[in-house]
């Protein structure tokens, strides 16, 4: 890489231009990203969850989730000391639901992690390269998505064992072929883009095409899909949990639903055990959902309309 | 070729409205074959499923014997027994001929609770679920490609607004947690309305087959038909909203408006069926969501369907009936995808040509 | 009585970092068997001009002044009014080359679809006009019921022109009809047009920022610049002599093909026009003319007289008249 020089300006490296132009472009669009209500709401919200699943172990001891130490009356109704009521042993709902956060949202970003990461090589390998490459990847991927997700989940699900690294595991499987179609598209739409000819012309190989040029260019998009990965893969696994599924040694929103649903708390009216861990999915799903609308807002300005 | 056009009327001339020519006879030629070229496809698509199916339940989950025989409480010699019965002494590949052998001929093996054929398990599991989701999936439909179209008609507006918002809480809610809720709501007695029964297909003692009947399923139809048919509505809300709105910022619409048609008709007549194409193929390509969201919610209120069918599998670890589940789902969302294909092909003037 | 006058058109789009002004004080005037053209660089406002005079922009759109068809503005009728004069009285031949085609409805019904709405005339004789006026453009009537993807782009806006006569109207608005073709094609489309516009007594504005296209096919022309007409008059003249820098650069910028300065001087003009909502204060092409003076920047000029017909928008020309008078 040749140095560039300006006029006046001191000889910096042609990598210390690209971080400059890059960070200012992110500069750019953190911006736009919180003038959008959406983007800052769900930011907020994520963060506010975050902090939450962080924090619960100083702030509710692994006590809570004891069902010998128990203190509480079964099915008790909210109350100062239970500001969300007991369970069916006893135990505090709102520690459930603060320890429960921490599952959820370590198996939702884990899973999504791995699917975006198979998705975005398949996608870009699929899209650079062409030819039998392509075919063949599309056609899995085209198959995989004809197999519906649920079934599939809970068919792998009940073959291998119980386990949180398990279950991760599978909803990133599952998840993977819907990434992989966008990075895709993405991947030719970035092709046919005039700096790339450049890249080959000046002799760059295959690898370091796909890292240098199509990655970054692909990246946002990239982002903007991940949130929405995440969503899906939290709601997935409160599915899983609630079959019965998850790791049975810990507890996430999932598995709080299926320990109220199969000890009676519907026929105990008890809303204050049922409603919480949905309500706390719906709003963690919620700013994720949020979060994606403003990045591909921040991404795609004609979208701005909608 | 030559057709001698001044012989004719001018309105017999245009009158019809096919091409003139050889060039139809042409398009029916290419019409077979694409439909031919993507039921070969939608088979290939099944056979794939059939493998993947074989290799996930024998290869990769071990031993089918030692886990049914966890549930029979079989002897070392009773696994042996059992081992040799399904064939599992023989080689993969032997194996697998005579699944796929079996599999021609209906048979889809025995549960490993109660030793029934799972062919004839899940048949009687099947009208249940057509039921339940069929109506929902009619119902959310129409009610959601409707709401769709008038909020992003009406963009801004407060119906779009609560609409949208609606449409978006529902899609981030866990479908059965959305039917716990209601079941609460209704079936409840303390707190809720109690005027819902609270799960299964009928009371224990009615005659389904009988007109009285037939309202007590409804009764238990209710709930969990109102559960799925709010889920999938959100989702095709959205859909055709997005459809909608990007088909409204299309010049062709500035034509139709310049040439002195209402609003009213312009949405009629050019957005709409011009956005229904693209809405209308992810509605059929999602049905794998539809399929999700049945197996929960028939969970969750006892409907003896095929959703509740699997939860039973899973808990009982019976994993030839849920190999034969597995089999049905994706072979219907298979189905539903090549209808999808081939009706776009129908529908759309643009892919007729490729 | 002119077939179609503007009087003082302003249209102002209303947009959430504010108003911006796309049409400013606009006046032109265009008789039948007149063609007029429009010419400017993207963003000067032809466009928004024409979907103005009949009043297709956005609702939250403001537009002022008056727009005269035949002696009645358009921008006071009612809505039915407006709806009949719509294609019946004028109607606009947009890009064909682009999305301006419903893409899954056969042509024949698009171009029916007016003559049936305008006139008392049944399904039968709608279609027996439109194979006459395919044949009227040049395309063989028997293509008449293919779909828009069937179509080249030439034989596409030839279907627009044919769609656009469709309700026999008299004014007839071309928004850049030729800009996606090629040369050929390009030519052919324009003979059409003009052809059409003496055989039928029309007025045509011809939209464009190709100079040869409206320097072809336009008996009087007009310049737009950021909203306003800088200068108007026979195509020839304001082609041809330009009395504004701004229709001097324009010209300029057009090679002339054969001749030599044109190969190793090329003569665009630096800079981008400005943006509506961050419009220069006085003349609004101050900052990229080559003989600016310090009151540009300050006054900005109505269009003062250089010759009979002719009239540009810049203080050269005030202070010449000035000093004639």
């Amino acid at each position: 890489m040749t140095a560039q020089s300006e006029a006046a300006a001191p000889i910096r490296s042609a990598r210390a231009i690209v971080w400059t132009r890059r960070s200012a472009a992110f500069k750019r669009a953190f911006k736009l990203f919180w003038s959008e209500t959406e983007g800052k709401v769900g930011l907020l919200l994520l963060l506010f969850f975050i902090a939450v699943a962080l924090l619960t172990p100083i702030i509710v001891g692994p006590d809570a989730l004891s069902v010998t130490k128990a203190q509480g009356q079964p099915y008790q109704p909210p109350s100062l000391d239970y500001p969300l009521g007991t369970d069916q042993f006893g135990r505090s709902v709102l520690s459930l639901i603060m320890w429960g956060s921490r599952v959820s949202l370590i198996v939702g970003f884990a899973a999504a992690a791995i699917a975006m990461f198979i998705g975005t090589v398949v996608g870009v390998v699929s899209g650079h390269f062409g030819g039998w490459t392509d075919t063949v990847l599309m056609r899995i991927d085209d198959w995989m998505l004809t197999i519906p997700f649920l079934p599939l989940a809970i068919v792998l699900a009940t073959i291998l064992p119980r386990g949180i690294l398990n279950i991760i595991g599978v909803i990133g499987i599952v998840s993977w072929p819907g990434t992989a179609r966008i990075i895709r598209s993405q991947t030719l739409a970035v092709k046919s883009r005039p700096y790339l000819e450049r890249a080959r012309a000046l002799g760059a190989g295959n690898l370091h095409q796909m890292s240098k040029h199509i990655l970054p260019n692909v990246m946002p998009l990239v982002l903007a899909n991940t949130t929405l990965t995440i969503a899906g893969a939290i709601l997935t696994e409160s599915a899983l949990a609630f079959l019965g599924l998850s790791d049975p040694l810990r507890i996430s929103w999932g598995s709080t639903l299926d320990s109220a649903f199969n000890n009676g708390a519907v026929s105990q009216e008890a809303w204050w055990y049922l409603l919480p861990p949905g309500i706390a999915i719906v709003l963690v799903v919620l700013a994720f959902t949020w979060i994606g609308h403003a990045l591909e807002t921040v991404l795609n300005p004609r979208l701005k309309e909608r | 070729m030559a057709i001698q056009l001044d012989s004719i009327r001018p309105e017999e001339r245009f009158a019809s409205g096919r091409t003139l020519g050889p060039t139809s006879r042409r398009h029916r030629y290419r019409a077979a074959r694409l439909i031919i070229r993507r039921v070969i496809g939608a088979f290939f698509s099944l056979c794939a499923v059939v493998v993947f199916n074989f290799f996930l339940f024998r290869v990769v989950s071990g031993d089918p014997a030692r886990s049914a025989a966890r549930n029979r409480h079989l002897s070392a010699e009773g696994v042996a027994h059992l081992r040799e019965q399904w064939g599992l002494d023989k080689s993969k590949w032997e194996q697998f001929t005579t699944y796929v052998g079996h599999l021609l001929h209906g048979d889809l093996g025995t549960t490993f609770i109660g030793s029934q054929p799972v062919s004839s398990v899940i048949r009687d599991a099947f009208w249940p679920t057509i039921l339940l989701v069929g109506t929902s999936t009619v119902l959310s439909t129409i009610i959601g490609t409707w709401i769709g179209i008038k909020g992003a008609w009406e963009r801004g507006t407060p119906f779009d607004r609560v609409s949208n918002g609606t449409s978006l809480t529902l899609y981030a809610m866990p479908v059965f947690w959305l039917g716990i809720v209601l079941l609460m709501l209704f079936a409840g007695n303390q707190v809720g309305l109690g005027i819902f029964p609270t799960g299964g297909i009928a009371d224990a003692d009615v005659d389904t087959s009988s007109p009285a009947g037939w309202v007590n399923v409804l009764q238990h139809l209710f709930l969990p038909c109102l559960t799925l048919t709010l889920a999938y509505l959100a989702q095709y809300s959205l859909i055709m909203r997005s459809s909608m709105l990007e088909e409204m910022g299309q010049e062709y619409l500035t034509t139709a408006r310049a040439k002195g048609l209402r609003d009213t008709v312009v949405r009629q007549r050019h957005v709409v069926p011009n956005a229904l194409l693209p809405a209308f193929t992810l509605i059929f390509l999602n049905f794998g969501f539809v399929i999700s969201g049945a197996v929960t919610v028939e969970y969750v209120f006892s409907w003896h369907g095929l959703g509740w069918l699997t939860q039973d599998a899973v808990s009982a670890l019976d994993y030839n009936l849920l190999q034969g589940l597995f089999l049905v789902f994706s072979a219907s969302v298979i189905l539903f995808n090549l209808i999808a294909d081939l009706s776009l092909g129908l529908l759309d003037p643009r892919v007729r040509e490729v | 009585m002119s077939l179609l006058e503007t009087k003082d058109l302003w249209v102002t789009y209303r947009t959430s970092e504010g108003d911006m002004p796309a049409v400013r004080g606009v006046s032109l005037t265009v008789d039948s068997g007149q063609t007029l053209g429009v010419a400017g660089e993207s963003g000067c406002g032809k466009s928004t001009l024409i979907a103005a005079v009949l009043r297709l922009l956005p609702k939250s759109t403001k537009v002022t002044g008056q727009v005269l068809l035949d002696g009645e503005d358009i921008l006071t009728m009612n809505w039915r009014e407006l709806r009949a004069v719509r294609w019946a009285q004028a109607s606009i031949v947009f890009q064909g080359c682009m999305s301006s085609l419903n893409p899954v409805q056969r042509v024949s019904k698009q171009i029916a679809e007016p003559i049936l709405l305008h006139e008392k005339i049944g399904e039968k004789k709608a279609m027996a006009r439109v194979g006459e006026l395919f044949e009227q453009v040049g395309i063989p009537a028997s293509r008449m019921h293919n779909y828009p993807h069937q179509f080249s782009g030439g034989q596409k806006q030839r279907i627009m022109v044919a769609m656009a006569l469709a309700c026999k109207p008299r004014l007839i608005l071309a928004d850049e009809p030729t800009t996606a073709l090629d040369v050929m094609v390009q030519a052919q489309v324009l003979m059409l047009m003009s052809d059409l516009v003496r055989d039928l007594e029309l007025g045509l504005i011809l939209i464009s920022h190709d100079l040869s296209v409206l320097g072809q096919t336009c008996n009087r022309a007009a310049v737009m610049y950021a909203g306003k007409i800088v200068e108007e008059g026979p195509s020839a003249v304001v082609f041809g002599a330009p009395a504004h820098p701004y229709s001097s650069a324009l010209a300029a910028a057009f090679p002339t093909i054969g001749d030599q300065r044109f190969r190793y001087a090329p003569s665009g003009l630096g800079g981008d026009p400005p943006h509506p909502d961050d419009l220069p204060s006085g003349c609004t092409f101050h900052p990229r003319c080559p003989v600016a003076r310090e009151e540009c920047s300050t006054v900005d000029v109505e269009l003062w007289p250089v010759d009979s017909g002719h009239r540009a928008a810049c203080v050269l020309v005030r202070d010449q008249e000035r000093a004639l008078a």
